[in-house]
């Protein structure tokens, strides 16, 4: 693939990649905070709440293990969360600037 | 043919060597040839998947970024075989057998790591970088110095993973089949070069690949034997395990005297709650925080992105590492609580006091226990698989090393970016080779030395230094030059430093004292009242008192001499057969701990400060994330801000959309 000569800013300040960029930045950082708070809830409620984890809720199994195993299932609904959101939204959006990135600006 | 000679050259003597040397270690002697018989098929498969590699491997694009043409699917599984290194393979479910709880929880940050990858840094850096971390930085940056810059932080990051994988490696293969510790260095090296030199990337790849779908297919394995006579019911296989004399009696050995007052019953459940292992939440948070961000500041990591063919396919290999990353730490769950209830948490640690040899153990015990063939067949798959793991974990930073030497240094900054195709792929291989050489060599002068808190400390380097650097020239506007090489300097340098001064080191007067109340044992202590910190700034300098939890009395214990005495005393009136075993094997454990005492006082005899000069730790927590990570982003916007940097800033349009659409993004090879 040759390297193209665009004009950057004249894509940068397109409505459609403004609009591309206002929606993955608020979704990527809403993920990535909820992401960040519910995993440092672990070590803070296995260090301080340590009550709360050793309640037995199914069988032998307490509130720390479920709560341990359920890390494992919101990391995987994130990233499937966000690869929907991408291939569905974000790619199409993406893909409908570069169809037009030589005709912009010129 | 001539590559082929020297594989087979290779192959020989490492197969060779070993063979001649193994002596001792878990595997029993008579089943040796089975062990050597797995681990020569393996290496087998690898050698014929480099030789394969090899024929295709010609430009740069092949040799660093396998031509570009890995799938999403492949590099997800190499992306997990690059990472799941025998510290997490083993070391995890090592930890889960001994202390339970906190072993699983540790094992998370791990997989939570590679939300930020997703996130915010895997289709960016395939959008925009070509080779290395010093193209992405290079960017928009002066290329010269970030470049520099880069190389130097990827060659620290790699060098103290590459050392803590060498010794460890070295250590485990002595365990398990007793070859020499600087023979089994030696041969992880040279197979180790063999596929990067020769096969470059794609070699690298799919030893990866072979590796993971190995480690799976193992671990499934295991968990399926283990979890089955329970019906694959959760809790009726936990009550099982904690119902276990062997676990109980862990429990009630790290609770000390405070399992006295407890039941058979609530000594079992501690093993499933919190506090057995990991004391100090404020070091867990800065190790998360290191995790968690590390992760994605990886030169090996990320490197595995250039070698797909669009960002498309860097977003499914992701997903695909964190479902095979994430499973498999799922598995470790019930690998390391099995080997708890069926192998025994105190014959774990006589083995070795980390817990790595669960894992194995296990495999041993479901095949049939140290005696049966089968038994023994699973343990040389597992330390087989082992095996391929700490190589094919060498190969992938050694390539990252080598890629910074030659992409960065030689070809960037020396060259002018003016080398042809022939040049560069030359300095590549010879990169490699200095590399490896190097691995080799610090691997053998740290015999010995406590590497263990070296992940944990590349692991900051590359939070404190490479993400921040990476992360805002990729999405701040006013990133520039100067708050790169500032962050990167500054960020690295306190994570180092403070662990320099942590109590990872090695300090001469608390080992003295503690191998002397071996040696004499320990007057009465009196109850303790609780003391209250004075604040964060206690907890992490030594400039105050930290906050302690009230200790219960103690009382007066005897020596290791005395002690000792007592057992032989105790032997000479023994009648029972099996109650002398006990005893006389309690003794050769008190000699190993004796022994253990007078070498340190001899080591450290005369000796008062820690290689900087210190009595005691200043810097408190073992991983320094928490202070170094704030830092690094912290100097690279300060730098930024107060510098100006014309290029940084016209580049920035450029970067941006380019990085959000792949415009202009390098293309898959075509042959």
């Amino acid at each position: 693939m040759s390297k193209r000569e665009m004009n950057w800013a004249a894509i940068d300040t397109d409505p459609r990649f403004q609009e591309l960029h206002r929606k993955k930045t608020s979704f990527l950082w809403g993920l990535m905070l909820l992401s960040t708070v519910y995993y440092f809830m672990l070590p803070i409620g296995a260090a301080y709440f340590q009550d709360l984890f050793k309640i037995k809720v199914w069988g032998v199994v307490n509130v720390g293990i479920l709560f341990a195993l359920s890390e494992f299932v919101v990391a995987w609904t994130i990233a499937f969360v966000y690869s929907r959101k991408a291939n569905t939204e974000f790619d199409i959006m993406a893909q409908a600037i570069i169809a037009d990135a030589h005709k912009l600006g010129v | 043919m001539k590559i082929l000679n020297t594989f087979a050259f290779f192959a020989a003597t490492f197969l060779a060597s070993s063979s001649a040397f193994a002596a001792g270690g878990a595997v029993a002697d008579e089943f040796k040839w089975m062990t050597f018989a797995v681990f020569g098929v393996i290496i087998a498969i690898t050698m014929a998947i480099t030789f394969w590699a090899a024929r295709t491997t010609h430009t740069t694009s092949e040799f660093y970024a396998a031509g570009r043409s890995v799938s999403g699917i492949q590099n997800g599984w190499a992306i997990a075989g690059d990472y799941l290194s025998a510290a997490s393979f083993l070391g995890i479910a090592g930890l889960i057998s001994l202390y339970g709880f906190d072993g699983f929880m540790y094992s998370v940050g791990w997989l939570v790591a590679y939300i930020t990858v997703l996130l915010v840094i895997a289709e960016p850096c395939r959008n925009i970088g070509k080779y290395t971390m010093g193209d992405i930085l290079a960017f928009r940056n002066d290329p010269k110095k970030t470049k520099v810059v880069a190389a130097l932080s990827t060659i620290t990051v790699s060098t103290f993973y590459l050392t803590a994988q060498m010794v460890g490696g070295g250590v485990l293969i002595k365990t398990l089949i007793g070859i020499d510790y600087e023979i089994s260095v030696i041969g992880v090296g040279l197979l180790m070069l063999a596929y990067v030199v020769f096969g470059g990337m794609k070699a690298t790849t799919w030893v990866q690949i072979t590796k993971a779908v190995l480690l799976v297919m193992a671990s499934l394995l295991l968990v399926f034997l283990v979890w089955s006579p329970y019906g694959f019911s959760l809790p009726a296989y936990l009550k099982a395990v904690i119902g276990d004399d062997k676990v109980i009696a862990q429990v009630a050995k790290l609770l000390g005297s405070a399992a006295a007052t407890m039941s058979k019953e609530e000594l079992g459940q501690r093993f499933l709650e919190p506090g057995l292992f990991l004391k100090n939440p404020i070091d867990q948070i800065s190790l998360g925080m290191a995790l968690v961000l590390g992760t994605a500041g990886m030169p090996h990591i990320l490197m595995r992105f250039f070698t797909v063919p669009s960002a498309q396919a860097a977003r499914t290999s992701v997903i695909w590492a964190m479902a095979i990353i994430g499973g498999f730490y799922v598995l470790t769950l019930f690998l390391g609580t099995g080997a708890a209830m069926l192998v025994g948490p105190a014959k774990i640690a006589g083995i070795d006091p980390g817990g790595n040899m669960a894992g194995p153990l296990l495999a041993q015990y479901l095949g049939g226990g140290a005696n049966s063939l089968l038994g023994n067949f699973f343990l040389a798959f597992v330390a087989a698989v082992a095996f391929a793991t700490i190589v094919a974990v060498v190969a992938g930073l050694v390539l990252a090393s080598a890629s910074a030497m030659a992409h960065d240094i030689y070809v960037g900054v020396i060259k002018g970016d003016r080398a042809s195709q022939k040049e560069q792929v030359v300095a590549a291989r010879v990169s490699s080779l200095i590399v490896g050489l190097m691995a080799i060599t610090v691997g053998i002068l740290a015999k010995g030395q406590n590497v263990a808190h070296l992940v944990a400390l590349a692991f900051a380097v590359a939070a404190s230094s490479n993400l921040p650097a990476v992360f805002l020239t990729l999405y701040w506007k006013k990133c520039n030059t100067t708050g790169i090489i500032a962050g990167m300097l500054i960020g690295s340098i306190t994570a180092i430093g403070l662990v320099m001064i942590s109590p990872n080191m090695t300090y001469p007067k608390a080992v003295l004292s503690a191998a002397k109340k071996v040696m004499e044992g320990e007057p009465a202590v009196e109850a303790k009242a609780a003391i209250l910190g004075e604040g964060l700034k206690c907890e992490l300098f030594a400039v105050c008192p930290k906050a302690e939890p009230a200790k219960p009395a103690q009382a007066a214990k005897p020596g290791a001499p005395e002690k000792k005495a007592g057992l032989q005393a105790k032997l000479a009136i023994a009648t029972d057969a099996a109650e002398k075993a006990k005893i006389e094997k309690d003794i050769v454990g008190l000699d190993k701990t004796i022994t253990k005492a007078e070498d340190d006082l001899k080591k450290f005899a005369g000796q008062t400060t820690s290689m900087m000069g210190l009595e005691k730790p200043f810097f408190l927590l073992k991983n320094p994330g928490l202070l170094s990570i704030p830092l690094g982003f912290l100097c690279v916007i300060l730098f930024s801000l107060v510098t100006r940097d014309k290029r940084a800033e016209e580049m920035w349009d450029e970067l941006y959309v380019r990085q959000n659409t792949g415009i202009n993004a390098e293309g898959a090879n075509v042959h």
